[in-house]
């Protein structure tokens, strides 16, 4: 059963056998045009379908939103070496929950999508790295892989194509870090998760030293009706410079929080109001962060005339990042907000760059410090000047995915941060107690 | 060392995985799949793994404290994983968890004196949008109530 009703807005795309019976079974797949993509690519060039995914606008769907058929054109076809293909599904940015039902709901969908990336750059093995927590998950596609095998969809001369590809899920073990394509790779080599710097890039030197395509699940899931329904159809469904749908997770304070797949470019005020259904409470609506909670803070007015989709969000300094969108009402505290992802960026810092690993900590103390009520005016000021001095000095982006939510927050309400001055607990939280009471 | 025939099977088959020469790559799932059986890291299971992916035990201990999921203490038997990350704590996944500490008298990564009951207050679990939610061992439940936790914490008290 779904987590949540769909929405009459949605563009139902990736997720367009949901809700069929047994959803998850290569016998619906197979019912539902499953494998078809993987037939027609399978008579393609790869430079084909690479062509075809370049013509899609498909971006990464895992926050970077680097296109994808570019990503895959860097892999030397002709390099002696093994290539390999590796599907981050180590889903846990703040606010992120659409990997999770991709894989729940329509596992053979990112089967297929492997497969025709295997076509595209010459790979014939794979692995799927999902993040520990989600051991049901890995139940679900060890199965899924299972059912594949047996019915001739893996392993050897795959449907008398003459391609091999053996796939293989590999458990996570607790850190978020390991969503980071390089700190992923070293993970899966099983060792510590730290990032490597780059270049090179992983699709020259990637998993076990080789050409390696690496993809958020999402993105996989996009290929197969990219080649079904080619790669014109899917651009049209976005905006010019990014084709297709995102499956957005609505989270925070909205009526109807869940996870739907709308067309790129979908305007954010009809999202918030139609998709999920207004602000709870008949609140006031404050602030939103776009995709997870890397993400720099909009307010309410910067959310006007604004689009979910890459333009939109960096013509507002945002990004559209991973689609874990955070709403917040008129009661959220914002000292409190930028404190919990302090936290959680604290904890999670490998600790490899001493900018990110020091500056989440400073931070940390410094806004669990205002929060109590003991900040001073000047520290108002370090918050942005820590936030700024981690930015672009680290290997990998979890420093800045630190300063930057961080940074817009002390900028864009300082207010708050003014009213827990001198020793005043918090107001939102002593406003709370007074109605309680 | 010893493993149950089906986690044996498992533990070979992981071992199959990885390309020649790369074994290393098998410990961390190793690690994990053994850890559900055993309860714990112990110093006698990173023996096991080191050698069974040929690195020096020192190595396996290396990686393993990098990893939140892998414990060299037991847990409860019922670990209970309450997030209060952004998207819980806007749906008061803070709350939920003050009301566990309160009933359970127990703390972060602490066991109930039974060894029941672990608590743990943890980073994003990937429910963000049925906030808040909480994971019991892997089992998730999602738009938890206060009534809800406290039920499912008495059901624990009780169930075998």
């Amino acid at each position: 059963m779904l987590y949540n009703e769909p929405s009459p807005l949605e563009t139902r795309v990736l997720t367009r056998r949901f809700g069929l019976a047994n959803s998850a079974s290569i016998d619906t797949y197979l019912a539902n045009d499953g494998y078809k993509a993987f037939t027609k690519a399978s008579a393609m060039t790869p430079q084909a379908i690479i062509d075809e995914v370049k013509i899609s606008n498909l971006r990464g769907r895992g926050g970077a939103g680097f296109p994808t058929g570019m990503k895959w054109s860097f892999v030397p076809r002709t390099s002696p070496k093994p290539k390999y293909i590796v599907v981050n599904a180590d889903e846990s940015e703040p606010g992120t929950c659409k990997d999770r039902v991709l894989m729940e709901f329509d596992p053979h969908l990112l089967i297929e999508g492997i497969l025709i990336a295997g076509l595209a750059v010459d790979a014939h093995k794979g692995w799927i790295y999902i993040r520990g927590e989600y051991r049901y998950l890995i139940d679900i596609m060890d199965k899924a892989l299972a059912e594949a095998y047996a019915k001739g969809w893996l392993g050897k001369n795959i449907q008398g194509t003459g391609f091999d590809f053996e796939l293989y899920t590999h458990t996570g073990a607790g850190a978020y870090e390991c969503g980071e394509e390089s700190a992923l790779l070293e993970s899966l080599e099983g060792k510590r998760g730290i990032p490597r710097i780059r270049p090179p890039f992983p699709a020259v030197v990637g998993a076990f030293q080789c050409p390696t395509v690496l993809n958020n699940v999402e993105t996989f899931c996009a290929v197969p009706p990219i080649i079904l329904d080619g790669g014109k159809a899917f651009a049209d469904l976005g905006v010019p410079k990014a084709g297709g749908t995102k499956l957005t997770c609505l989270t925070g304070h909205v009526n109807k929080p869940g996870v739907y797949e709308l067309r790129l470019g979908f305007p954010v005020k009809q999202m918030i109001e139609e998709v999920g259904g207004g602000i709870r409470n008949g609140k006031k609506f404050k602030a939103f962060i776009p995709g997870g909670s890397s993400c720099p803070v909009l307010t309410a007015e910067e959310c006007e005339g604004a689009t979910m989709d890459y333009d939109s969000m960096a013509a507002r300094k945002s990004m559209l990042g991973s689609g874990g969108v955070v709403i917040m009402d008129e009661d959220t505290c914002m000292v409190k907000a930028a404190l919990r992802i302090m936290r959680f960026y604290a904890h999670e810092s490998c600790g490899w760059c001493i900018p990110c690993r020091e500056g989440t900590t400073w931070l940390k103390k410094l806004l669990t410090r205002f929060h109590e009520g003991y900040g001073t005016r000047q520290d108002i000021d370090l918050i942005g000047d820590l936030s700024r001095n981690m930015l672009g000095r680290t290997f990998c982006p979890l420093g800045d995915a630190a300063a930057l939510p961080t940074e817009s927050i002390v900028t864009k309400f300082r207010q708050e941060f003014e009213d827990h001055l001198h020793g005043k607990p918090c107001p939102f939280e002593h406003a709370n107690r007074l109605v309680a009471v | 060392m010893t493993f149950s025939p089906q986690l044996e099977t498992k533990l070979g088959e992981i071992l199959q995985r990885y390309p020649e020469g790369r074994q290393r790559a098998a410990m961390i799932p190793m690690l994990m799949f053994a850890q559900d059986e055993i309860g714990a890291v112990t110093d006698e299971l990173i023996d096991e793994v080191a050698r069974r992916v040929g690195v020096t035990p020192l190595q396996v201990n290396e990686v393993l404290t990098y990893y939140s999921m892998l414990h060299r203490k037991p847990q409860g038997k019922y670990h209970v994983q309450i997030c209060t990350n952004i998207s819980c704590l806007l749906w008061d996944g803070d709350k939920l968890w003050e009301q566990a500490c309160a009933k359970l008298g127990i703390g972060h990564k602490e066991v109930t004196a039974d060894g029941r009951i672990s608590l743990e207050e943890v980073e994003c679990i990937g429910a963000c949008s049925w906030a808040p939610a909480i994971q019991v061992n892997y089992d998730f439940h999602h738009f938890v109530t206060p009534e809800q936790l406290d039920q499912l914490l008495d059901g624990l008290r009780k169930s075998q």
